[in-house]
């Protein structure tokens, strides 16, 4: 069996074991877990794929979160437009701030994207829409199509699935199509790329602006399944969450950012009531997984899977 | 008296006051990372940890210890120095071949460890540092508080000091050469791997002294490193980090625009620096003292 075959068996797998799960576990954390493995998915999409390192994906998470919340609730949008407009926004957020961001490469570029990130916060701070310190509370989840009523969790998990499986199968195809091949090939030889004719800028853009995209379409389903958006969300912890998740799972894996997403969600879950060590647990699995197991854990499987069939 | 723009002077001079000491230690900071950036390729993620680190040794060495202000002003540059050098030694010496993300998300980490101890510990409420030069200089058109004026021409006399030995001195040539080819800076019989480890306690205590000056003009919290190490960064990408001169320039003249941008339009004032950075990105990619690579 080759990996790519092995890549959808396993795939195909998790995807039975979502199915059944919000029978076993409590559905709002599922949905949690779902919410944060397509962010982290998407952030994956530049760091893993274009060598790209964003430390501000935050305000595309936070933003739509903010977008969906406020036409949800003030504008009375029926929740499926919510979302949508949160994504749009999301994305004309990440189209103005990735010409400006793909200016400046490796380091630079996530100093950037932070500074930016850090711009968005105080908007969303200051602004008269967003609500301050409170965020924008009790976001009425409302009925999807005006037929599916999505105050019963259950109901909800089977929605939040369908958009994770949607924004994962874009990811999935985008890293399996010819794009997604002159993206590894930016990240593995930026000058090669160039000389070989590819518009390098045009493609960094790209997918700037998919990663950006899918992060808010993550952020705005989070938005309706907690009925909240607050400031959380648009924080530079909430970028360098993250970057954790994707790290822990394995850079430039097609599953691994889901599964550090639902690693590091359990552990918080866990260590709820320790307050502050949440923040010296991450820090310590930061620094662990950069020096001991910088694959992640999905990459270090797959090169242990290599070595065992030689 | 008379009136500018319609702002009374007093106010003016006093933000222009507050402005130039915001901009010392953005001044400080960013030439502490560019000097470490220089020599190690390393982003120092941690540096507002260990600037909000520096300003704390201070609170514990006056309230455990009754150390003075000016004692603190000498030990706690070394202490946390020792503690990077610690840092330098045991972690980021590792990750030199690999690349330069790896020492971003390392030195990431580190922050958030040193805040989440220090937070578990004293938590998010601010301590206050007593003043150790109360009281001001009556200008006539002005006041000038005797601290602020203080720490604004000490971290200059610092910066200026750094930059005459990174620039004019045998030591800093080394330092130069073995940025550009430490393989024979190495061959020539200078042993670089001690000169890295240095360089970085050196810019980890610029970013403690930093801390220690900052104690008596904000209250000492956990949190004052984070907030205010992003706008270093923005500072960091506006003046590029290929000058020493730049990097001072560009931190003292960003704090004078934050300054100015109190007094005539408030709400703009968090985010201003960051808006500099956006049009210095469009017009000038490479940052105002960078060269384009």
């Amino acid at each position: 069996m080759n990996g790519k075959n092995l890549e959808v068996l396993v795939m195909a797998g998790l995807f039975v074991l979502l199915l059944a799960a919000p029978f076993v576990v409590y559905p709002v954390l599922m949905m949690q877990m779902l919410c944060f493995a397509l962010f982290a998915s998407a952030f994956n999409l530049l760091i893993g794929y274009v060598g790209l390192l964003s430390f501000g994906h935050a305000m595309f998470f936070g933003g739509a979160a903010y977008i969906t919340a406020h036409t949800v609730k003030v504008m009375g949008f029926p929740p499926e437009a919510g979302i949508l407009a949160g994504t749009l926004a999301a994305a004309v957020l990440a189209l103005a701030t990735g010409v400006l961001a793909i200016r400046r490469q490796g380091i630079y570029f996530a100093m950037v994207t932070l500074a930016l990130a850090q711009m968005v916060y105080f908007y969303c701070l200051q602004s008269p829409y967003t609500g301050g310190e409170d965020g924008i509370q009790g976001v009425p989840r409302g009925r999807m199509f005006g037929m599916i009523d999505l105050s019963n969790d259950l109901t909800l998990y089977y929605v939040v699935l369908a958009i994770f499986t949607f924004g994962f199968f874009v990811i999935y195809r985008t890293i399996h199509s010819p794009f997604g091949q002159v993206l590894k090939a930016i990240r593995e030889n930026e000058p090669r790329a160039i000389s070989l004719g590819y518009r390098v800028d045009q493609y960094k853009l790209m997918a700037f602006v998919l990663s950006g995209t899918l992060a808010g379409l993550a952020g705005s389903t989070k938005a309706i399944v907690f009925q909240l958006a607050s400031l959380t969300d648009a924080a530079w912890q909430m970028s360098g969450e993250v970057v954790l998740m994707t790290l822990l799972g394995g850079l430039g894996t097609v599953i691994g950012p889901a599964v550090g997403a639902i690693l590091i969600i359990l552990m918080q879950e866990k260590f709820k009531t320790l307050g502050d060590w949440v923040l010296v647990t991450q820090g310590v699995v930061f620094v662990l997984t950069v020096l001991l197991f910088r694959k992640g854990i999905a990459g270090e499987i797959a090169a242990y899977a290599t070595r065992i069939r030689r | 008296m008379f009136e500018l723009l319609g702002v009374a002077p007093q106010a003016l001079f006093a933000q222009l006051i507050v402005g130039l000491s915001n901009g010392a230690f953005y001044a400080l900071l960013s030439l502490g990372l560019a000097v470490i950036f220089g020599m190690l390729n390393v982003i120092n993620f941690a540096h507002g940890a260990q600037y909000m680190m520096g300003a704390f040794v201070a609170w514990m060495l006056l309230t455990y210890a009754g150390l003075p202000f000016w004692a603190a002003l000498v030990i706690v540059p070394i202490v946390v120095g020792a503690f990077g050098l610690l840092i330098e030694k045991l972690l980021l010496s590792r990750l030199y071949q690999l690349d330069h993300l790896y020492g971003l998300l390392l030195t990431f980490g580190l922050a958030l460890i040193i805040e989440g101890v220090f937070r578990h510990q004293y938590g998010v409420s601010g301590l206050p540092y007593a003043n150790p030069l109360p009281g001001y200089l009556p200008l006539g058109f002005m006041n000038l508080p005797y601290y602020r004026g203080f720490a604004i021409l000490f971290s200059l006399i610092v910066c200026l000091a750094t930059w005459y030995t990174i620039e004019k001195t045998k030591l800093g040539a080394y330092l130069r050469a073995a940025t550009e080819r430490p393989d024979l800076v190495q061959a020539m019989g200078i042993n670089v791997p001690r000169m890295l480890s240095l360089t970085y306690a050196f810019g980890v205590a610029l970013a403690g002294l930093a801390g220690v000056l900052a104690a008596p003009i904000y209250s000492v919290t956990p949190l004052m490193g984070s907030s205010l190490i992003i706008v270093v960064f923005a500072v960091v990408v506006i003046g590029g980090m290929g000058s020493i001169l730049g990097s001072i320039l560009t931190g003292f003249g960003l704090g004078l625009v934050e300054g100015l941008t109190k007094v005539f339009y408030p709400p703009a004032s968090n985010t201003v620096v960051f808006v500099i950075m956006v049009i210095v990105l469009l017009l000038r990619p490479q940052g105002l003292f960078g060269t384009p690579k």
